[in-house]
């Protein structure tokens, strides 16, 4: 039971998936235009947002960015879009994961669970991490979900800091994509991986000091990711 | 004396000296350029045995210029060697009698009425002696007696015969042989009134005697009355029975005639050497429209259909370049249209794909609630089955839906590769899992090496403890922390045999997904998933057990929208898989084919090119791939 703020166009649409999330227990407050969903973001304060990207005047995108101005709320697009860079904008923006539509009812409530999990899954079935770390000038509070460089809170985005606390959980070691995929947006197999690439992209931009030359998140090339190693 | 008859002129010409050179024309060493030998590619099946002509237009064009120049140069040139031979030998053959004449009119009458052989001989040393710069040798003879006199010896007997048969006229007669070409001269001496026929004879006199004679070459005797021909009645001389006879020779004349020849070949042979230049110009002025409207024509090919040629000047080729023009015009107009048509139809398709997108997202969103609610039981029955059928034909408009998209962004040129480095069996088990398909008996996967028929169910292998069921890439993870290192093929306790490929996962799913799918519902259970990687490539096949596709289905399976059978029944697919898969795997650079197995059943081949083997890539740092 989460309240969800969905800002879709689209009245059909609209009403679909305000049935489909409220028969799934949700409750749901809709919107049709963007500058309606930041005011109702403001009123409501949703656990949740369910973005379309095609929407009359503010577009999706700019709701986006403004959305993550201000807030950390987990948010998903809704793209009717065929348009891939419509997608990876968006990703890139902020959003946390993406769904394309049509979806069914299923699809959506099993992306915004994986969104709402507040929580980076264990590896490999280990008891999962707890207590304070430290890497070079991040300090990753785990229990209270807080990130700090040189003592200053980050502020991430539900799937930056899971992905920033499942490579953190294994420094050195290298993840491919697919497998973060399936970890930490409990996407298939072969879902999109440029979720992790943006996700990647935008954590580097919070965490590194320079995103260009990496520290903490390393790119593996042709492979994955990992978490360091920090240099001495 | 007797004046000299009116002789008869009769032109002796020496036949055999007209300069016989056709047969060294200088084409003939222009030979075709593999003319020589059989022809250097061993793979022509019969080099050929005779000389071609020349291929090429420039050859031939020279070719035909200098034909054509030699033919003129040695027709002009034969014909002014003859004329002006003939005219060097008459007149030296006239002068030659009329000097011949003068001076035996002069003598003749100190000749005794019946000379004896003494005077004879006083006779023809005084001839001699008057030759002058004639230089010639004389003899005579009475009555057919035999000669005397220094040329004796070079009178032949044809040409006594000729004079003694005609007392009237003087003959001559030509003789080549030898290094010494002479002209022998006949005379009757005759008695009486010297008339002044020397002046008429000077035109008319000259006579040729009738030879046959090998070594001696001769004119035809045309005889010609000098009387008739210069219609003037002049007294008959009598005869005396005297005929002088003069060998003279010709070396002058010879000399003059060699010039002459010289002159010709002179002249010939530049000619033919500058009829080059022209046939060079010409070729170059028609060989290069030719060869713009070849490289035009070559460029249209290549698809530049905007290809245009300016055309100079008015002849044929200007005519055929401005057709050349006009067809280019049309066919890029035509392009044009076609392009333009198709890609409104793309366009039309992609916009209805997108249209029927957003009541479909309505719909697809509330399905599940209608699929909840049917199987309830709190709906009547029929409404609960028609509730139902509506949710599944969504869902299966939502597919198709999904795969024109995804159809209009291959066409559109928008769907890109996204490779990565994934390990084949985790990549196959996946595709597997995710359609239900990893626990069915109806697909079984072979890898190279593997042991394990039932490959199809990977999780049977668990007990052996090699891959955890967690969706992990097992074989492909460094436990050790290491950077770098030992990220691939070694690991945490998985499967030491994970063979890494580089490919789009997401693409591959869905290639392998269309094509396991379509083999199930196509062919028959069991299907064979078999994948080996070769050096360079990755190499998977699906194979079904049913009755094989027929031939004339064959060439269209990857056709969009292609039904097997004609009643166009529905299957679950959306009748764009294999085309979407074909497309997939053509971005991937790699070929996909659909065959018959010879024992029945159809398989389909995925090949796909693999980069070669590299080692282990140092971590590097910046954006992903």
């Amino acid at each position: 039971m989460s309240r969800v703020l969905l800002i879709e166009d689209d009245p059909a649409v609209r009403r679909g998936i305000v049935f489909g999330l409220n028969r799934n227990g949700h409750e749901t407050e809709a919107v049709g235009t963007g500058e309606d969903g930041l005011e109702a973001l403001e009123a409501i304060r949703p656990d949740l947002v369910l973005l379309d990207l095609m929407l009359p005047g503010m577009s999706g995108l700019e709701v986006c960015r403004r959305v993550r101005e201000t807030s950390q709320v987990p948010l998903v697009i809704l793209s009717a879009r065929g348009d891939d860079i419509d997608i990876v904008i968006g990703l890139e923006a902020g959003a946390d994961d993406y769904v394309v539509k049509p979806a069914s009812a299923a699809v959506i409530e099993a992306r915004m669970r994986a969104v709402l999990r507040r929580v980076a899954p264990a590896q490999d079935g280990a008891a999962p991490a707890t207590g304070l770390s430290r890497a070079g000038e991040l300090e990753i509070d785990r229990d209270a979900l807080i990130v700090r460089k040189r003592g200053t809170d980050v502020t991430l985005a539900p799937s930056e800091l899971k992905l920033l606390l499942f490579l953190s959980a294994a420094p050195g070691r290298t993840f491919n994509r697919q497998q973060l995929l399936e970890d930490i947006w409990e996407h298939s197999y072969y879902g999109d991986a440029r979720l992790v690439d943006a996700c990647v992209m935008r954590l580097r931009s919070k965490i590194e000091d320079d995103p260009r030359r990496p520290v903490y998140i390393q790119t593996v090339r042709g492979f994955g990711y990992r978490f360091g190693p920090l240099p001495a | 004396m007797k004046p000299a008859p009116h002789s008869d002129g009769s032109a002796s010409r020496s036949g055999g000296s007209a300069p016989r050179s056709g047969g060294s024309a200088p084409h003939s060493g222009g030979s075709a350029p593999h003319s020589g030998g059989p022809a250097p590619r061993s793979d022509r099946p019969a080099p050929r045995r005779k000389p071609a002509p020349p291929r090429g237009l420039r050859p031939r064009l020279i070719v035909a210029f200098l034909l054509v120049a030699a033919v003129s140069a040695l027709v002009t040139a034969a014909l002014t060697f003859r004329q002006a031979r003939q005219s060097i030998l008459d007149r030296a053959q006239h002068s030659a009698v009329s000097e011949l004449r003068l001076q035996t009119t002069s003598l003749a009458p100190s000749l005794p009425a019946d000379p004896n052989d003494d005077d004879l001989r006083a006779f023809t040393r005084q001839l001699d002696r008057a030759a002058g710069s004639r230089d010639w040798h004389t003899a005579v003879s009475r009555d057919g007696k035999p000669l005397i006199g220094t040329a004796a010896d070079d009178v032949s007997g044809t040409l006594r015969d000729t004079v003694a048969a005609h007392h009237d006229a003087a003959f001559f007669e030509r003789v080549d042989h030898g290094a010494a070409p002479r002209l022998i001269i006949g005379m009757p001496v005759g008695y009486g009134s010297e008339t002044d026929q020397d002046q008429g004879q000077d035109q008319d006199q000259d006579q040729g005697q009738p030879t046959g004679k090998s070594g001696k070459s001769a004119g035809k005797s045309a005889e010609k009355s000098a009387d008739k021909s210069t219609g003037k009645p002049t007294p008959k001389p009598k005869p005396s029975g005297v005929v002088v006879y003069a060998a003279l020779p010709l070396d002058r004349e010879r000399t003059d005639i060699s010039a002459l020849i010289t002159a010709a070949w002179a002249g010939a042979i530049p000619a033919l050497a500058f009829a080059v230049v022209p046939a060079l110009f010409a070729a170059r002025r028609v060989l290069r429209p030719v060869r713009r409207l070849r490289t035009a024509a070559e460029k249209i090919t290549e698809g530049a259909l905007d290809t245009r040629l300016d055309a100079e000047g008015k002849d044929e080729l200007a005519a055929l370049t401005g057709t050349f023009n006009t067809m280019a015009g049309a066919l890029e107009r035509n392009d044009t249209k076609l392009r333009r048509m198709e890609a409104n139809a793309r366009r039309f398709a992609a916009d209805v794909t997108h249209e029927l997108r957003t009541p479909l997202a309505a719909m697809a969103a509330v399905t599940d609630a209608l699929d909840e609610d049917a199987r309830s039981g709190r709906l009547p029955a029929d409404t609960a089955e028609a509730v139902l059928l509506i949710s599944d034909e969504t869902r299966k408009l939502t597919t198709m839906v999904e795969d024109l998209m995804e159809m209009s962004r291959f066409d559109a040129g928008a769907a890109h590769l996204r490779s990565d480095d994934v390990d084949l069996r985790t990549l196959i088990r996946k595709t597997l899992q995710l359609r239900g398909w990893h626990e069915s008996p109806d697909v079984i996967t072979e890898f190279p090496g593997d042991d394990l028929p039932g490959g199809g169910r990977p999780d049977d292998g668990r007990p052996s403890g090699t891959l955890p069921d967690d969706g992990r890439l097992g074989g492909s993870l460094p436990d050790d922390g290491r950077p770098g290192s030992g990220s691939r093929g070694s690991g945490s306790g998985a499967s030491s045999s994970g063979t890494p490929v580089r490919v789009d996962a997401r693409r591959l799913d869905v290639v392998l997904a269309n094509l396991i799918g379509n083999a199930l519902r196509h062919g028959a259970a069991p299907v064979t998933v078999r994948a080996e990687t070769t050096p360079h490539s990755l190499v998977i096949t699906i194979a079904d057990s049913g009755p094989g596709i027929p031939d004339e289905v064959l060439a269209h399976v990857f056709d969009r929208f292609y039904k097997a059978d004609t009643a166009r029944t529905r299957s679950a697919g959306s009748g764009l898989g294999l085309a979407i898969a074909a497309e997939n795997v053509r971005l991937h650079h790699g070929t996909l084919t659909a065959a018959n197995l010879p024992e029945g059943g159809a398989v389909f081949t995925v090949t796909l090119p693999q980069p070669p083997p590299s080692p282990q890539p140092p971590p590097e740092e910046g954006e992903p791939s």
